[in-house]
C-alpha cells in the first residue's frame, strides 16, 4: 500500500552562523521521525514552540532538504523530484496570511502563480480555474484584482487555501493555519478546510498548538518534543488515554473556561527543552512527573501496541 | 513625527511638516525640469553651443553692466553662449547620472539579491566582491582607463557605472536577507515557480523602495562625480559642454570674470540638491508606505 505521506527515520540540523574559528553546536530540529499517513486521513501534529513541528513540515513540502533519511510523498521520493511535479502533489498554508500573500501581487496573481509556474496552462484556462476556485472559498471576483493589504486576515486566509489548492494537490501541508486568525474566523477556515477535504479527498497534514482544533480536525495525531514523536495514536484515543506523560501533560494545559481556576499547572517544571543539548536518555526525563532513575540513562524505544505509538520507558515496563 | 499624526487623527498615514513637502516638491520640480531641458535641449538653445566668436570673448551676463541682450548668460573666453552650453550641459549630467545608475544598479541589484537570497559561499563571494570594489579608488581608475583608452562620453559611463555599484549591492543585499524568510517566498518555492520568478517577481518588488532610494542618491554622486572628473580632465573631452570642464576652462578667468566659474557651479549645485531632495521625499513616503 502507498501512503500519501511517508517518513523515514528522518533527521535535520541546523548550524548555527559562525566564522572559522568558532563555530557553535548544531541544532537538530527533527531527531529521527518516522511515520506514515493514508491518503484521505489528516494527521495532527501537535507540540510546544520550537519542538521541530514547522521544520517537519518545510521538510515535508520539500523547502528543506533532509541531512538524512527519507521522505516520500504518494510513493515518490522528494530528493530529485522535479519542483512542477512536486507542486502538483503537495501545498502548503501557512500560519501568517500576512506574510504569506506578497504584498505587491494582485490577489488572482497569487493565487494563479501554481498554475502559471507549470509553464503548459493556457492563460485563459489558469484564469477560470483561478476565478473557480477563489468562489469555492468563498472570495468574490471582484476582490481578485484588490492587493492582499486590501483584505482581511480571514479574507487572505481563503486567497491562501485557494493558492494551495489551485492545482489540485493530493496533500495539503497546514502549519497552523488557525493560529493568527481572530477565533470567530478560526471557526470558518476549520469548516472550510473540513469540507474541501471531503470534495476533493484531500490528505492534511495538520501542525497546530491549538489542541481543540486538532481535536475538531484530525484523524489521527501525533505528539513533538525536541524533535522527536514521542506518541502516535488515532485522535480519540489519544485524546481519551494519552500514554506518554508529556501528552498527559500537554491536554491538562488545555484551559479551562472558568477563570477563577487559573491556569493549570502541569507539573512539568520550568526546564525549558533546548535543542542544542538534548539530555541523554529520555529526553523528556528532566521534566517527567513520572520519570525514574533508569530515564536518564536509557533511550526508550518505540513501543508499537493496537495502532498506537509510544516513546516512554513506562510503556515498555508495563 | 508619526506621534503629529496621531495627535492629528491621521493613523497610518505619517505627516511630515510642511517645508518637508515642500522640499520634495522642490526636488521634483527641479529634476522634472532638468530632465526636460536635457530631452529638449536643441529646442531650447538660443545659439549653436559650440560656435565660437572671438569677438564677443566674456560677455557678462544681463544683469551686468557690457552685456548683450542676445547672450543671457554670457558667452566664455571663445565667444560660446553660455546659456547653450549650460543647456546641453543639462543633457550630458542627465545622460551620465541616468545611464551611470542604470549600469551601476543591474551590476549591483543582481549581486546583492543573489548573495543576499543564497547566502552561505555565494553570499561571502558577493561581500567580497564588495570589499574589493570598496578597496578601489575611483579617481585612480579613471587616470588609468583614460591613460590607456582616452577620454569620451562612454568612457566616463562605463567607468562609473562599473564602480559605483557598492551601495546598490549592499543595499539589496540587506533588504532581500529581510525579505527571503517570509513565507511567501515558501509560498512561492511550493508552488514550483523557477528560481528566477522568486528572485525577479517576489523578491525585487518588495525591496523595489529602498533601491528607488539608492538610486537617486547614486545619481546625484554620478554627476558630481562626472565634474570631477572632468575638472581634472579625465572626463569628459573638450569641446562637449560639460559642466564640470565649464569649470575648469573657467577657472583661469575666474578673478576677472567671475560669472564663467559660478553659473556652471550653482547650476551643479542646484541639481544635485533636486535630486538629493527628492530622494528624502521618496525615502519618507515609502517609509509610510511600508509602516502602514
Amino acid at each position: 500500500m502507498t501512503y500519501a505521506i511517508e517518513v523515514r527515520n528522518v533527521y535535520r540540523e541546523f548550524k548555527p552562523p559562525g566564522g572559522i574559528v568558532r563555530s557553535g553546536r548544531p541544532v537538530r530540529a527533527v531527531d529521527g521521525v518516522t511515520f506514515s499517513l493514508p491518503a484521505g486521513d489528516v494527521l495532527g501534529v501537535v507540540g510546544e514552540s520550537g519542538c521541530g513541528k514547522s521544520t517537519l513540515a518545510r521538510l515535508i513540502m520539500g523547502l528543506l532538504p533532509p541531512t538524512s533519511g527519507e521522505i516520500l510523498v504518494d510513493g515518490r521520493s522528494l530528493t530529485g523530484m522535479d519542483r512542477r511535479e512536486r507542486a502538483r502533489l503537495i501545498q502548503p498554508v501557512f500560519q501568517d496570511p500576512f506574510s504569506s500573500l506578497n504584498p505587491r501581487h494582485r490577489i488572482r496573481d497569487i493565487v494563479g502563480l501554481p498554475l502559471a509556474s507549470q509553464g503548459d496552462i493556457p492563460k485563459a484556462r489558469q484564469v477560470d480555474r483561478v476565478m473557480e476556485m477563489l468562489a469555492r472559498v468563498g472570495i468574490s471576483s471582484e476582490m481578485a484584482e484588490r492587493m492582499p493589504g486590501q483584505l482581511s486576515g480571514g479574507q487572505r486566509q481563503r486567497v491562501a487555501i485557494a493558492r494551495a489548492l489551485v492545482l489540485h494537490p493530493r496533500i495539503v501541508v497546514c502549519d497552523e493555519p488557525t493560529s493568527a486568525l481572530d477565533v470567530s474566523v478560526q471557526a470558518q477556515i476549520l469548516n472550510l478546510l473540513t469540507e474541501l477535504r471531503r470534495e476533493l479527498g484531500l490528505t492534511y497534514l495538520f501542525i497546530s498548538h491549538n489542541l481543540a482544533v486538532v481535536e475538531h480536525i484530525a484523524t489521527e495525531v501525533a505528539v513533538m518534543y525536541l524533535g522527536r514523536i514521542v506518541e502516535q495514536a488515532p485522535a480519540q484515543d489519544l485524546f481519551r488515554t494519552p500514554a506518554h506523560p508529556y501528552t498527559k501533560a500537554l491536554l491538562s494545559s488545555v484551559l479551562t473556561p472558568d477563570p477563577a481556576l487559573g491556569i493549570p499547572d502541569v507539573g512539568l517544571g520550568d526546564a525549558y527543552p533546548d535543542p542544542t543539548n538534548v539530555p541523554p536518555g529520555c529526553r523528556f526525563h528532566p521534566r517527567c512527573p513520572s520519570a525514574f532513575a533508569e530515564c536518564a540513562a536509557t533511550m526508550p524505544d518505540n513501543i508499537r501496541k493496537d495502532g498506537r505509538l509510544v516513546e516512554c520507558l513506562l510503556a515498555t515496563t508495563s | 513625527m508619526s506621534s503629529v499624526g496621531i495627535a492629528q487623527g491621521l493613523p497610518g498615514r505619517r505627516r511630515f511638516p510642511a517645508f518637508r513637502r515642500l522640499a520634495t516638491l522642490l526636488g521634483v520640480a527641479i529634476v522634472g525640469i532638468a530632465l526636460l531641458v536635457a530631452i529638449f535641449a536643441p529646442y531650447l538653445t538660443p545659439h549653436d553651443p559650440f560656435a565660437q566668436d572671438l569677438n564677443l570673448r566674456l560677455i557678462p551676463p544681463v544683469w551686468m553692466e557690457g552685456s548683450q541682450p542676445t547672450h543671457l548668460l554670457g558667452t566664455d573666453q571663445i565667444g560660446r553662449d553660455y546659456l547653450s552650453r549650460l543647456i546641453y550641459g543639462t543633457r550630458i549630467s542627465m545622460l551620465i547620472g541616468v545611464l551611470t545608475v542604470v549600469t551601476s544598479g543591474l551590476i549591483g541589484i543582481t549581486l546583492g539579491i543573489v548573495g543576499g537570497f543564497y547566502g552561505g559561499r555565494t553570499d561571502d563571494f558577493v561581500m567580497f566582491l564588495i570589499t574589493c570594489r570598496l578597496s578601489i579608488p575611483l579617481i585612480l581608475v579613471a587616470l588609468t582607463v583614460v591613460a590607456l583608452v582616452g577620454s569620451s562620453l562612454a568612457v566616463v559611463i562605463l567607468t562609473l557605472g562599473l564602480l559605483l555599484w557598492d551601495r546598490f549591492a549592499v543595499v539589496a543585499r540587506t533588504t532581500t536577507m529581510q525579505v527571503r524568510n517570509l513565507d511567501y517566498i515558501a509560498a512561492a518555492q511550493a508552488a514550483g515557480a523557477s528560481r528566477m520568478h522568486i528572485l525577479v517577481r517576489e523578491v525585487l518588488p518588495n525591496i523595489a523602495n529602498h533601491l528607488v532610494v539608492v538610486a537617486t542618491l547614486e545619481m546625484a554622486l554620478a554627476i558630481l562625480l562626472e565634474a570631477a572628473l572632468s575638472f581634472l580632465g579625465l572626463g569628459v573631452p573638450p569641446p562637449l559642454p560639460s559642466w564640470g570642464l565649464m569649470i575648469a576652462e573657467a577657472k583661469e578667468y575666474m578673478f576677472f570674470s567671475p560669472w564663467v566659474i559660478m553659473t556652471p557651479g550653482i547650476v551643479l549645485f542646484v541639481l544635485v540638491l533636486g535630486i538629493n531632495l527628492l530622494g528624502d521625499g521618496l525615502r519618507d513616503m515609502l517609509g509610510a508606505d511600508l509602516e502602514r
